[in-house]
């Protein structure tokens, strides 16, 4: 693998304070890069940057490992894609929007005709290729929108939260479509979201974008199940994240294998699939190793304390059961319990506390 | 009176046909003129950022308000045989009321243009920019995007001129024959007790008015259902 597309020594500000402050970010080729983190920290900036549509006050951006000057910066932005936040359409008929970046490149009218009405078709809007624009609905739009940053057959797609406006079935649906074109396609990809179930179908790595900084970059799992620093620890919440597969699903119980563990969770996935097992620390309960008394947590490991911090009136166990699997307990309980470093517990959560990400 | 007016209005009249010829032609060609300068200072005006923006902004509002009469003076200091620009041999023709209808027009066309493109999204002119649209591109693509409210500038652009009669009365004469427009004609009728003539030359004023009014609004109308 080669970086495509690469930022460094960056620098944006604001009215004299930084907004974007990045040493060296890099854009695998195939590979999509989903960058995450609140709103506010700086994601949208970056991706202008990427896209050549500000000019920082310092560093570069490499494609294909040049520098992009000035005047190179048109035939650069013919070879990517973007997609904002809002569809931004063109008020016109929907074929003329998805036409509108080949038209710019002054394609041939027979080759623009086909690409567009190909891309109409793969994301299911052929039906509204005359409709005009600002007739659609919003997730319509933001189909038209991807059709025509997709028509361009772009290097890199770079997408700017483009679900974030839209209601939770229709964005549940253009998400698990995206995942397939982008699949299919293999198109390089940054993805920015301050979402973390998007983050998770989507990245091949994920990126944490805390104040202008990059705090993590990594494959989601080791971003997700050991942040390096608090931050990024605080910001994912999620902390125990484990690769695994379905190997049966039953009346909405599904059971996950992992690391030669059988786990219970919840949900509708078809057996064979990989998932990311999820779950979150304050979900789960520890008990002494011997004779635990009977409860509802359906998962149950046996593991050895691997190291316990105290943050504030809580403290943060980390047991290793075959994998790390983290814990957010009361320091009374901690206390009360004795819990110190190797002791053998039982850790148990409930099968409703299991976040599945099919992968 | 009245019969004597349907005379003039539907007798053909050629005197009468020539003046409202006149009007639509300098008028016409004042709007046109205006849109050349208006389109890309107005455009320039919306989508650049540089000190002193804000102040060239106001300045242009200020001249969309701009008195005909002291645009009629201004023109006429200039245009006077021993002013500046005297030697041109250009006031009392034709073409010094162009000159000062495209002074009173040209402020209404630019202010609207900068207005009609600054209501767009900001954002839009970026995505343009990020699907590969050159500058120009961009610049055509946003003027599309704006088509309506620049027809409506266009329009009254048009209209600021075409009813305006100080400036064609101080810088053309009201020479029978040369520059003798639909305004200057109705003021000069009224002025000798001609109600009839008078009344005939307002009918096609407004008649006039309304045409291109109507025939622009169509194309709206038009440029929506598309």
């Amino acid at each position: 693998m080669s970086a495509i597309l690469e930022i460094q020594n960056l620098l944006v500000r604001r009215e004299q304070s930084p907004v974007l402050d990045i040493d060296h970010l890099a854009v695998e080729e195939g590979e999509v890069l989903a960058v995450i983190g609140p709103n506010g920290a700086g994601k949208s900036t970056l991706l202008l940057v990427l896209a050549c549509l500000l000019r920082p006050e310092r560093g570069q951006v490499f494609f294909r490992g040049n520098p992009i000057a000035a005047q190179d910066e048109l035939t650069y932005r013919r070879r990517i894609g973007l997609v904002l936040q809002e569809p931004l359409l063109l008020d016109r008929s929907v074929y003329d929007n998805v036409a509108a970046g080949l038209r710019f490149r002054r394609l041939p009218r027979q080759a623009i005709a086909q690409r567009v009405d190909e891309w109409l078709n793969r994301l299911g809007i052929s039906a509204l290729r005359d409709r005009p624009a600002r007739k659609l609905s919003g997730g319509e739009a933001q189909r038209a929108s991807l059709a025509r940053a997709f028509a361009l057959q772009p290097e890199v797609l770079l997408l700017d939260e483009p679900f974030s406006a839209l209601d939770s079935p229709t964005r549940t649906r253009l998400l698990e479509e995206l995942h397939s074109l982008l699949r299919a396609t293999s198109i390089t990809t940054v993805f920015i979201t301050h979402d973390l179930d998007e983050a998770l179908l989507l990245g091949d790595r994920v990126a944490v974008l805390l104040n202008g900084r990059l705090h993590q970059v990594g494959p989601p799992q080791t971003v997700f199940g050991s942040p390096t620093n608090p931050d990024v620890a605080a910001f994912v919440g999620v902390e125990t994240i484990i690769d695994g597969h379905v190997i049966a699903c039953q009346e909405g119980q599904v059971i996950v294998e992992s690391n030669g563990l059988r786990l219970e969770a919840v949900g509708e996935i078809e057996v064979g699939r990989p998932v990311l097992f999820c779950l979150r620390p304050e979900d789960v309960t520890l008990l002494p190793e011997e004779g635990s008394p009977t409860s509802s947590a359906r998962n149950r490991l046996l593991g050895h304390i691997k190291r316990i911090t105290v943050q504030g009136p809580l403290a943060h166990v980390v047991i290793d059961c075959g994998f790390p699997l983290m814990a957010l307990i009361t320091r009374a309980s901690a206390r009360e319990m004795g819990l110190v470093e190797n002791r053998v517990v039982t850790a148990a959560f409930k099968a409703s506390a299991v976040h599945l990400i099919p992968r | 009176m009245l019969q004597h007016a349907l005379a003039l209005l539907f007798g053909g009249d050629p005197e009468v046909w020539q003046i409202t010829l006149l009007s639509l032609e300098v008028s016409g060609l004042a709007t046109c003129i205006s849109l050349l300068i208006g389109l890309p200072i107005g455009t320039w005006l919306a989508l650049m950022h540089f000190r002193g923006r804000g102040f060239l902004l106001s300045l242009v509002n200020t001249g969309m308000a701009l008195p005909p009469v002291v645009v009629g003076l201004v023109v006429s200091i200039l245009l006077w045989r021993s002013g500046p620009l005297g030697d041109l041999h250009l006031i009392y023709t034709p073409a010094a009321i162009v000159i000062a209808q495209t002074i009173i027009a040209a402020p209404v066309v630019t202010g609207l243009t900068a207005a009609a493109l600054q209501q767009l999204n900001p954002r839009l002119r970026l995505q343009l920019l990020g699907l590969g649209a050159s500058r120009s591109q961009t610049v055509l693509a946003l003027w599309q995007e704006a088509r309506l409210p620049l027809l409506a500038a266009l329009m009254a652009g048009f209209g600021s001129v075409i009813s305006e009669v100080g400036a064609s009365m101080m810088v053309g004469g009201n020479i029978r024959y040369q520059t003798r427009v639909l305004t200057t004609a109705i003021v000069l009728e009224t002025g000798k007790g001609e109600f009839a003539s008078a009344i005939v030359l307002s009918v096609l004023l407004l008649v006039l008015a309304l045409l291109v009014n109507f025939a622009l609004t169509w194309i709206q109308q038009h440029g929506v259902r598309r």
